[in-house]
């Protein structure tokens, strides 16, 4: 078996008992990535030294395995373009925290993945570097922003990756692509070093092939960190002791299905809802908050926030000048500069906020009277290679049932839960808890992965 | 609800001049389009009953997160890895074209 | 021609000596760093995914100031970005605060008046622009050592009357963050800077002007009182024409100690404030503004009243000894056991002020003390020996004791001088001129 296709639990437990070494692993990923990655355009930049390096770290926790990394990750002395020639000379000489901490943990950053330019998008066509595909089916998108991570781990090019999600951007590619992703609470991981997008909901978070594996992941990103002031002092659990549990007792909510878009979807979702029962596990619709105008939120505050967050890019004390910008990324900063300004800050960007207040409200009360609340992740499948062309807002709209929980910095795992055999795209379930309940979305997201096969690595055991 | 602006190609020069981001004429026309478009959607808030609501810039619900004042000689950077990937650097400075007076 | 009145409010702001900067934990020393762009970090160097994380004692110091100056204090506060493009700039805006400053309704005494705080507030300042021609190309070297140190802002009403008034402000202002020792306030290095509004008003009305202009880049007190002059001035001249100032910002040329005009802008800027994101708000109980309250130190206006109530002392020759705490508490020292001694305090003072005797903070006050003493004492002499020297100064200077005779008796501290001269050592002053008046009028 090609050592590319083991799952992150299985790389690290295979080297524990040296059932293989660093340099079969790293030689069959190489290989991978050299037949496949010109066509799939996964990865960016590749890490030369890798191997060396971790070998240096083998008897660390993460035991020098390699993680594909999202390219808006400061990695110090590894390019880091965020997809945008603005900044496709940087090397930063500094690593944002998270991937300083799983560097410290033993992994590697093996590669920076393609990504919609600066985070604009989901579908990873902004990318100022060619698009990705989505290695289940070359004709179709692999979603965004994090598609070259999503992408990467699908068509096991990598063995874990990590992503961000402002609104959707790991749930949505991950659904795309069939893999596991998981956004965690806002402030749950650090974002000192990561290029900002919407300061006020970036979540840094994996995207991997089983829940068990992001679980593992989240242990080493997870937690306060003195140089980002929005984490949470909150203790960090071990996430690895949600797995394997059954899911008596909880009260599982079901939302959106009341919305006409998902009309069509309901009948791929009632066997998903049925497994959910059968372990234990009570479910019913619920009423929610109109997510419409979640898209109008997130609009004006993410690019309010966007427009200021890219004002640093001049070119001056790094990367080049603003006349590299790409279409997406003006449009975003000059409408987001548009909200904040004089006589629309109140009209946009306020209001805006306001609008958020009820979001989380309405996930207060629904939370009081269920454990976890689910969703599709996407309103469909993943959309073809030129669908996307020429809809001004076709990324919100395809957010739509990820923003809400997004804007209020809700933790949520998205896992494959239906795939289709002619075209081979897949569905995703969307799990969503409580601020600061990861460990809810890991138990149902794993307990669900396990008594289903749409797991396309699990369902090889 | 009020009707949505209709953006002028004017109005995009001036958010673009704040902006700093260059645009030609075609950009202008195209973008006043797309701006026009995006405000119809957001538009949409002002359906929402927000009296008495408190905005939310905060999800977090932290306050007060303040450091020390000491000096972290980790996380500093050397001359060098300041400039490191300057465009133009001279003596140990950036180099800038001159600008006269602040914007 | 009617007359005018001037209408001026002052922005001062003044960086905060701290170990660290505003936001990250880079060092704050740019005056004398040796070098250019050695105390940076990725958030003050606007580098992508920095941070900022706000430094409590900037905080406290700035609530401090505030206290000090009767300031309101915001229980809940936050800080905003402010948005514009400048080299100096790294991140594209600067974190400040925009609607609800730390402080607010403040107020300051000065001898023409009371001159009130409308707000202070806490910022991060600039890198620094060198210009220069480089290889023939005209080009600006940019420091961040500067980028991120904390930066206060007061900002008075436009209560200030006189140029005399807007130093004495400044003045009292400067020597208020000193003596806090929040601050070094070196103007010629950049620690504090001035900024003024100034218009005037027409003495028949007592509405507020409807324009104002704004002169940036004053850097002494000298040159403010220079740009309140010219302005009021070349304000004046329009204003008797019928026409109004146009409402503008205006640099200071020192050499020729006149005002120009900057660039004028079409429309007036627009900062696109919005609270940081990334910085969670900040709420203080009156518990700890309490708290901050009892560290306040007594002040120097307090000082000098306490020191008139127990010591005596003229305010004239107190204010000197109140630059710095540890000064007071010093000249305490100092003060309470001259009373001890039953020496004349304000004498003692004043002679420190002149010179006359040392007392260096550290010294033996036992010393000082006795340095008076013997600067006072007069020494034993006989009548004798002063009419000796008497007759002496008379043969010397016939002229002199004729002109007197006739008439020009303020020549008599002449002869006192004279006589003291010869006389070489320290006598009662009283005794010599009762002698000299007796001998020259015989």
């Amino acid at each position: 078996m090609s050592l590319n296709t083991l799952t992150l639990k299985q790389a690290l437990d295979g080297l524990e008992k040296k059932s293989f070494s660093l340099d079969e692993l790293y030689n069959d990923l190489e290989t991978a990535i050299g037949d496949e990655n010109k066509d799939i355009n996964a990865y960016l930049t590749i890490n030369e030294e890798s191997v060396t390096e971790a070998k240096v770290k083998s008897n660390k926790a993460l035991k020098g395995v390699p993680l594909a990394i999202k390219d808006n990750f400061c990695t110090e002395g590894l390019r880091t373009t965020a997809s945008s020639t603005v900044l496709d000379n940087f090397i930063p000489a500094f690593s944002s925290t998270v991937t300083r901490k799983l560097t410290d943990a033993g992994a590697v950053m093996h590669g920076k993945t393609n990504l919609d330019a600066w985070a604009h998008g989901s579908s990873t066509e902004t990318s100022q570097y060619g698009r990705t595909l989505n290695p289940r089916n070359l004709d179709y998108l692999p979603g965004g922003s994090s598609g070259g991570s999503a992408a990467a781990v699908a068509g096991d090019l990598a063995i874990a990756s990590i992503g961000s999600e402002t609104a959707g951007s790991i749930r949505q590619p991950a659904a795309w692509c069939g893999t596991v992703g998981l956004k965690p609470t806002y402030g749950r991981v650090s974002r000192y070093g990561v290029v900002a997008m919407a300061s006020s909901t970036d979540s840094p978070g994996p995207i991997t092939k089983t829940v068990e594996d992001a679980a593992i992941l989240l242990n080493h990103m997870a937690g306060h960190d003195p140089q980002d002031g929005t984490t949470s002092l909150t203790e960090v659990p071990d996430y690895t002791q949600f797995l394997n549990q059954d899911l008596k007792g909880l009260k599982i909510g079901v939302m959106y299905f009341d919305i006409s878009e998902l009309a069509h979807l309901k009948e791929y979702y009632q066997p998903a809802l049925k497994v959910l029962e059968s372990l234990g596990a009570s479910a019913e619709y619920v009423q929610a908050f109109d997510p419409h105008y979640a898209i109008s939120v997130y609009t004006v505050v993410q690019r309010g926030e966007v427009s200021s967050n890219l004002a640093r890019y001049t070119g001056i004390r790094y990367g080049q000048d603003r006349s590299h910008f790409g279409d997406e990324a003006k449009r975003r900063i000059m409408l987001g500069t548009f909200t904040l300004s004089k006589g629309y800050a109140d009209q946009y960007y306020n209001l805006a906020q306001r609008v958020r207040t009820l979001y989380i409200q309405d996930y207060q009360k629904l939370f009081g009277k269920y454990d976890v609340l689910v969703s599709p992740s996407s309103p469909g499948f993943a959309k073809k290679i030129g669908a996307t062309e020429g809809a001004a807002m076709f990324g919100e709209l395809e957010d739509l049932l990820l923003e809400p929980s997004s804007i209020v910095g809700l933790p949520a795992i998205g896992v494959p839960c239906y795939r289709d055999e002619k075209t081979n795209l897949f569905l995703g379930l969307n799990i969503m808890a409580p601020m600061w309940r990861e460990d809810l979305v890991i138990k149902v997201g794993d307990a669900y992965e396990k008594a289903t096969s749409w797991n396309t690595w699990r369902s090889n055991e | 609800m009020t009707g949505s602006p209709k953006i002028t190609s004017a109005q995009v020069a001036h958010i673009a001049k704040l902006a700093h981001i260059p645009v030609t004429e075609e950009e202008k026309e195209k973008l006043a389009t797309a701006f026009t478009e995006t405000l119809a959607v957001v538009d949409q808030l002002q359906e929402v009953d927000t009296a008495d609501v408190p905005t939310t810039h905060q999800v977090t619900g932290l306050e007060n997160v303040t450091r020390e004042d000491a000096v972290d000689e980790r996380l500093m950077f050397t001359q060098e890895e300041a400039l490191a990937n300057a465009t133009r650097k001279h003596n140990g400075y950036f180099v800038v074209p001159q600008v006269i007076e602040k914007d | 021609m009617s007359k005018y009145h001037l209408v001026c409010g002052l922005e001062v702001h003044a960086e905060l000596k701290t170990a660290s900067k505003m936001f990250c934990g880079c060092k704050n020393d740019p005056f004398h760093a040796p070098q250019p762009n050695i105390y940076t970090c990725p958030v003050c160097l606007g580098m992508p995914g920095g941070l900022p994380v706000a430094n409590k004692k900037a905080i406290d110091w700035t609530l401090k100031l505030g206290l000090a100056l009767n300031c309101k204090i915001n229980l809940f506060s936050k800080f905003d970005r402010k948005h514009y493009f400048y080299p100096d700039l790294p991140k594209g805006y600067q974190i400040s605060q925009y609607d609800i400053p730390f402080c607010y309704d403040g107020d300051i005494e000065t001898s023409e008046g009371k001159v009130r705080i409308r707000r202070i507030h806490l910022e991060e300042d600039t890198g620094k622009l060198l210009h220069q021609t480089l290889d023939g190309e005209k080009v600006s070297l940019v420091d961040f050592n500067r980028s991120g140190v904390p930066l206060i802002e007061i900002v008075t009403e436009p209560d200030i009357k006189t140029a005399s008034q807007a130093k004495e402000y400044g003045k009292k202002l400067r020597d208020l963050i000193r003596y806090l020792d929040i601050g070094d306030c070196d103007m010629e290095q950049g620690g504090m800077r001035l900024e003024a509004n100034i218009s005037l008003r027409s003495e028949s009305t007592d509405e507020l002007p409807n324009y104002k202009v704004e002169v940036k880049n004053i850097n002494s007190f000298r040159f403010l009182e220079q740009a309140i002059a010219y302005e009021t001035e070349r304000q004046s001249e329009i204003l008797n024409q019928n026409q109004t100032p146009a409402q503008e910002t205006r640099g200071f040329n020192p050499t020729i100690g006149q005002t120009f005009a900057q660039r004028t802008k079409e429309e007036a800027e627009d900062y696109r404030y919005f609270p940081d994101p990334d910085i969670p708000p900040l709420h203080f109980t009156k518990v700890e503004i309490k708290e901050i309250e009892n560290t306040l130190p007594e002040l120097p206006h307090q000082v000098i009243e306490r020191w008139r109530a127990e010591y005596q002392i003229d305010p004239r020759f107190a204010e000197p000894f109140t630059n710095y705490q540890v000064m007071v508490e010093w000249t305490e020292l100092i003060l309470k056991r001259a009373t001890e001694k039953k020496i004349e305090a304000n004498k003692l003072l004043s002679d420190i002020i002149n010179k006359k005797i040392d007392a260096e903070i550290g010294r033996s006050i036992e010393d000082i003390l006795t340095d008076f003493v013997r600067l006072h004492q007069t020494a034993e002499v006989d009548t004798t020996e002063i009419e000796t020297i008497i007759d002496q100064v008379k043969a010397e200077h016939p002229d002199e004791v004729t002109r007197y005779q006739n008439g020009e008796v303020q020549l008599l501290n002449f002869f006192i001088g004279q006589t003291m001269r010869k006389l070489g050592k320290k006598v009662d002053m009283n005794l010599i001129r009762t002698a000299l008046q007796k001998a020259l009028n015989s």
